[in-house]
């Protein structure tokens, strides 16, 4: 199996080592922020317009 | 030594009824039928072999409901070696045995696109504007939970209270890497608005430590006693306490380090200094505490929490790894097994939002925490749930999964290839090629036979009691030499036997 194609990545994976680096910016915040942003903006379109009627209407039987 | 961990993934979907009324049940088998009634033969499930009722402990079942077999609902058995097939009002693809998690994790990929490709046929054949939407969740949200299982192949030698002892430990905290996440509770004596945020699906609905039933009182470890092959040599540990996960890396890490730890417990190599004091309570504080700081109470009096239990418990499989070998999981794989344990953990050690692209509950905690600043939301806000339901919707145009930035791990390609081709590693190679090459033939299969109708004298039974035999290096030969069923009847000899089977519709 390929290793990994990475479609987006939200943050950086930090090993240890990063962490104890205090010269280095831990995460760029602004690039996070703005990455959230943008997918708030593709949530709130996609998002069930009625969610309180969607909620109450999603019932399911029990199962295993 | 441990045995090769053969494994296989077992998801009941959640299911909607969209524009139209129809029960669950019904909604379920038009779904299935709408996929295999493409093709022109449905084979159907053999069930002679079919045992939940047993139990690994021998114990009798007074106290217990095993689960019924449901033989009158569609059940069908797909050229790639898996089960599509309705249970419980859901519909439930089970994948094909495989030899190693990569493929286990291919296998389940393909499930999500058959499930979508069911959807997409069944609108064609539905009113204008109905359509059937399935989730791969496991809860409504209301106190109705659906499985997620997990089968992994042990040694029959093993005793079965030592390994659920020590299984129990994993079983319990895997859920900081491998919880679903869910907004609200639904354990039965708590406000659902009392927890906000929790890591796990399933956690809620856990109530024995150890047991039979897999639909009320479920056990962290289930005691159901199927192999689905020879039962003198071999157990099929089948797991009911995991989450149905989005993330590909996420299926990826809880069948893996799973995987290990039950190599390690066959080994005797896992210590009993991680026992828990009281499992059942546990499982729910973990899931109950997305700071991760809730500390359980260990049988040696310790406390820890489930992310210093996690850490141990890497710890002892990478002594493990480095004195007995990873190669009941296989070498490579185990080793990036290993890898990805130990960059989950220290990455949910750091800062949770650094692994927001590998565990479902967090990628789900930042789009619910992202909108509760946006729109100055409560925590008992519809639209919480509507998200939280919303990133499993098996449409593409739908599903916030896919666009939470998630890792991926399988290509489009290998996941829609895996509709098809059996994994090529187990005897699901021969299942799936006995179906593709004969499909009119073949009147049933289960995991450990194929069923024939050569036209004349009883139907023939083709045994496949060994997982590890069927594949395609000791197949491939046979079946470019017989052209017809007869010709590998003929030359599978005493192999075969006749068959009583008796097709329910």
């Amino acid at each position: 199996m390929p290793e990994t194609t990475r479609k987006q990545k939200p943050t950086k994976v930090k090993t240890k080592a990063d962490t104890v680096d205090e010269t280095k910016p831990a995460v760029n915040s602004e690039k996070l922020i703005s990455e959230l942003d943008d997918l708030l903006d593709e949530i709130d379109e996609v998002l069930e317009s009625n969610a309180e009627d969607f909620v109450k209407n999603y019932v399911q039987k029990g199962g295993q | 030594m441990s045995i090769p961990k053969i494994c296989g993934i077992e998801t009941e979907y959640g299911i909607i009824a969209k524009g139209m009324d129809a029960s669950a049940v019904t909604a379920s088998s038009l779904l299935i039928n709408s996929y295999v009634g493409r093709f022109d033969k449905n084979v159907g499930w053999d069930f002679k072999d079919e045992q939940p009722g047993n139990d690994a402990r021998g114990l009798s079942l007074d106290d217990s409901f095993p689960p019924e077999i449901e033989m009158h609902l569609v059940n069908t058995v797909l050229t790639n070696g898996a089960r599509y097939y309705v249970d419980h009002a859901h519909p439930e693809v089970s994948t094909p045995e495989c030899r190693s998690v990569d493929e286990a994790l291919i296998f389940d990929r393909a499930g999500e696109e058959i499930v979508r490709q069911s959807m997409i046929a069944a609108k064609s054949f539905l009113p204008e504007g109905a359509e059937l939407i399935a989730y791969k969740n496991n809860s409504d949200g209301k106190g109705n939970s659906y499985g997620c299982h997990e089968n992994y192949l042990l040694a029959r030698a093993l005793p079965f209270a030592k390994m659920a002892a020590l299984i129990t430990t994993h079983f319990v905290t895997r859920q900081v890497f491998c919880g679903a996440g869910k907004v609200g509770t639904e354990f039965e004596s708590m406000p659902n608005e009392s927890v906000a945020f929790q890591l796990s699906q399933r956690a809620d609905f856990f109530e024995e430590e150890v047991g039979l039933e897999t639909t009320l009182k479920r056990p962290i470890v289930n005691t159901r006693d199927e192999p689905h092959c020879d039962p003198t040599k071999y157990r099929r540990l089948h797991v009911i306490v995991g989450d149905a996960n989005m993330s590909e890396v996420a299926t990826y890490l809880k069948l893996g380090t799973t995987a290990i730890l039950l190599s390690m417990i066959e080994d005797d190599q896992l210590p009993e200094d991680l026992l828990l004091l009281n499992p059942v309570p546990a499982i729910r504080q973990i899931s109950h505490d997305p700071t991760l700081r809730q500390a359980i109470l260990l049988e040696n009096d310790k406390r820890m929490t489930a992310l210093e239990i996690q850490e141990s418990l890497y710890q002892y499989a990478e002594r493990y790894a480095n004195s007995f070998g990873l190669e009941s999981v296989g070498q490579t794989t185990g080793e990036n097994i290993l890898r990805r344990w130990r960059e989950v953990i220290e990455g949910l050690q750091s800062d949770p939002l650094s692994v927001a692209h590998i565990v479902d509950w967090v990628a789900k905690k930042r789009i619910i925490d992202g909108l509760v600043t946006r729109h100055n939301l409560r925590d008992t806000d519809a639209k919480l749930k509507a998200v939280d339901l919303q990133y499993h919707d098996m449409r593409p145009d739908k599903c916030l999964a896919l666009r939470a930035g998630l890792e991926t791990l399988v290509s489009q390609r290998q996941a829609l290839d895996a509709c098809t081709a059996p994994p090529e590693s187990t005897r699901a190679y021969f299942r799936g090629k006995c179906l593709e090459k004969w499909p009119n033939d073949v009147v049933a299969a289960n995991w450990d036979s194929v069923v024939f109708d050569i036209g004349s004298g009883p139907l023939k039974r083709i045994p496949m009691i060994e997982p590890l035999r069927g594949t395609k290096a000791m197949t491939e030969e046979l079946f470019d030499r017989c052209l017809t069923p007869s010709d590998l009847i003929s030359a599978l000899g005493d192999a075969v036997t006749s068959s009583s089977f008796k097709p329910s519709n």
